[in-house]
């Protein structure tokens, strides 16, 4: 509420401190049409990443979660690969970003869309096969057998029984997957140095300055950033406990 | 169709895995091993070309002379303990309160869970400004009461204590989630046995949901020490580690080597140290984890 306030303040209420609340959408105008300003293309970027995140990162861990989950996998792999996704997940992202830098130097990603979305299928991929993993396990064993009776294909069971049902579980994953890709800072901050690839927390950060900080962008930009958060608070809370807890499930 | 089925049977389960694990190999495990690469290197930048000098070990001798490294070590450890503890026991109480009340919990659950999904970089210019020295709002309600607040942040004895509440504001909600996914696994039927029984509420905590509530608590503490050690952004966002290195942490202080001295071989050795460190704390939790059984 805050922010919203001090968003919608203007620049010169916030430095006289003024109590005379006087609404204005001048810092959001500033934000989106000012000269100085390219905001608009790091939401464009923000939406684009975490579209992307999202697609890369459910095409491939859908599968993978179900094989893992469901299709009898002797136990030791089926840990290694446990095990390596709970420690990807768990290490602080700046151990990854001294390799990152240089394979996105090297492959010439830097600073490019592709670069950020690069770091975040790593940050979100072990989440993603986790918290699918728990939804397919939820699904009877009975529905593959009848499946399997009527001589339909294991991949045929998986793509036209199990994934419909399990739709609601993998819409919140997807969701929850683009609010990190949306919320993550380190990665987008490293990995770019224009607005070409910049995000909206970058952007943010950016208000902060040695000597002066632009408050009312900063809050009006702040503002923006959490509308995501809240629209999935609202439609989706149930499913998303479970990722972000992750990791304290017994797998 | 018999003999299909039968070859095509445990070839979906193997294909189906295998496009994940070469990302995990060329995103996850090239990049480790790029980083024990790095961390024995000198790498300089010129004329837009990389240069690699093997060093053997002479960025450990670096890192042991380094007088900053110690001290955001501390910084770290300092923070780790404090936020696990204070949120862990916050989130506890939220979560017995919440399951008392139950008719507004589903509402309570959602804006706990707020803070969580939030960008960090947000949460952090939100308390930047409240911060503030001359415009924030804390220091505005100070001047009602006709004090004089400090600058909170520029302040060598306050910063630390600072962007620990900023983690709290943050992060008790996880706490919280867990914690309450602990308490409403115990039946009612426990509570109301023991207050027919005669005991006092508070001997109805400590005595019989505590004992029960142990696994999750020591699960969640462990979890929530592991994230922890990432802290970063809002530290960026508040104060860069400022004033001097009083928030310095370990997170922040790599960035600094990379980014800010250009030494990517350095950094990457206490990159690599700090990996480690980590690979044990995981370790010991996936042990307990598998050894207690405990789904949240």
């Amino acid at each position: 509420m805050f922010t919203l306030l001090t968003s919608l303040k203007q620049l010169v209420d916030i430095i006289t401190g003024s109590i005379v609340f006087n609404p204005t959408l001048a810092n959001y105008k500033e934000l989106f049409t000012g000269y100085r300003s390219n905001f608009s293309q790091l939401v464009t970027n923000s939406f684009v990443i975490g579209g992307l995140t999202v697609v890369i990162v459910l095409g491939f861990s859908s599968f993978a979660a179900y094989s893992l989950s469901r299709l009898g996998w002797h136990p030791l792999p089926r840990e290694i690969i446990l095990f390596w996704l709970l420690f990807v997940h768990m290490q602080p992202p700046i151990v990854f970003i001294g390799p990152f830098y240089l394979i996105a130097r090297k492959i010439g990603i830097y600073d490019s869309i592709l670069g950020v979305v690069m770091a975040h299928v790593v940050l979100n991929m072990p989440m993603a096969i986790w918290m699918l993993q728990g939804f397919f396990e939820s699904v009877p064993k009975e529905l593959e057998e009848a499946a399997a009776i009527d001589g339909c294909s294991q991949f045929r069971t998986f793509w036209q029984v199990i994934l419909p049902i399990t739709r609601p579980g993998i819409a919140a994953t997807a969701m929850l997957v683009f609010i990190f890709s949306w919320k993550d800072f380190l990665f987008a901050l490293t990995l770019t140095s224009t607005p070409k690839g910049m995000t909206i927390p970058v952007g943010i950060s950016t208000f902060v300055q040695a000597y002066s900080i632009r408050y009312g962008e900063m809050s009006a930009a702040s503002f923006i950033a959490i509308i995501p958060a809240i629209l999935l608070v609202v439609f989706a809370q149930k499913h998303i406990v479970k990722g972000m807890t992750l990791g304290a499930l017994k797998g | 169709m018999k003999l299909r089925w039968k070859i095509k049977q445990p070839l979906f389960k193997y294909w189906a895995v295998v496009p994940t694990i070469l990302i995990l190999v060329v995103l996850t495990l090239y990049p480790v091993l790029q980083l024990v690469r790095m961390s024995v290197s000198d790498i300089e930048y010129v004329e837009g070309q990389m240069e690699w000098t093997f060093v053997g070990m002479k960025n450990l001798r670096t890192m042991l002379k380094d007088s900053v490294v110690p001290v955001a070590i501390k910084n770290t450890l300092t923070y780790v303990i404090l936020v696990v503890f204070i949120e862990s026991f916050l989130g506890l109480i939220l979560a017995f309160l919440v399951n008392q009340v139950k008719r507004f919990a589903t509402a309570f659950r959602a804006i706990l869970m707020l803070p969580l999904l939030i960008p960090p970089v947000a949460i952090g210019s939100i308390w930047r400004l409240l911060y503030d020295y001359n415009y924030g709002a804390i220091n505005k309600i100070l001047a009602l009461v006709g004090l004089s607040g400090p600058a909170w942040l520029a302040n060598p004895n306050l910063a630390f204590p600072a962007v620990v509440v900023v983690d709290i504001w943050h992060w008790t909600s996880f706490m919280f989630l867990i914690m309450l996914a602990g308490v409403t696994s115990i039946p009612v039927g426990l509570y109301e046995a023991a207050r027919v029984d005669g005991a006092s509420e508070f001997k109805v905590y400590w005595k019989i949901v505590m004992p029960l509530m142990s696994k999750t608590i020591i699960v969640g503490m462990m979890l929530r020490t592991i994230f922890a050690f990432k802290v970063f952004d809002q530290i960026y966002l508040l104060t860069s580690g400022g004033p001097g290195t009083t928030t310095e942490v370990i997170s922040m202080y790599i960035y600094k080597v990379f980014f800010g001295q250009f030494r990517l071989g350095y950094g990457s050795l206490l990159a690599l140290v700090l990996a480690i460190i980590m690979v044990i704390f995981v370790i010991v939790y996936r042990v307990t984890i598998l050894k207690v059984g405990k789904e949240v």
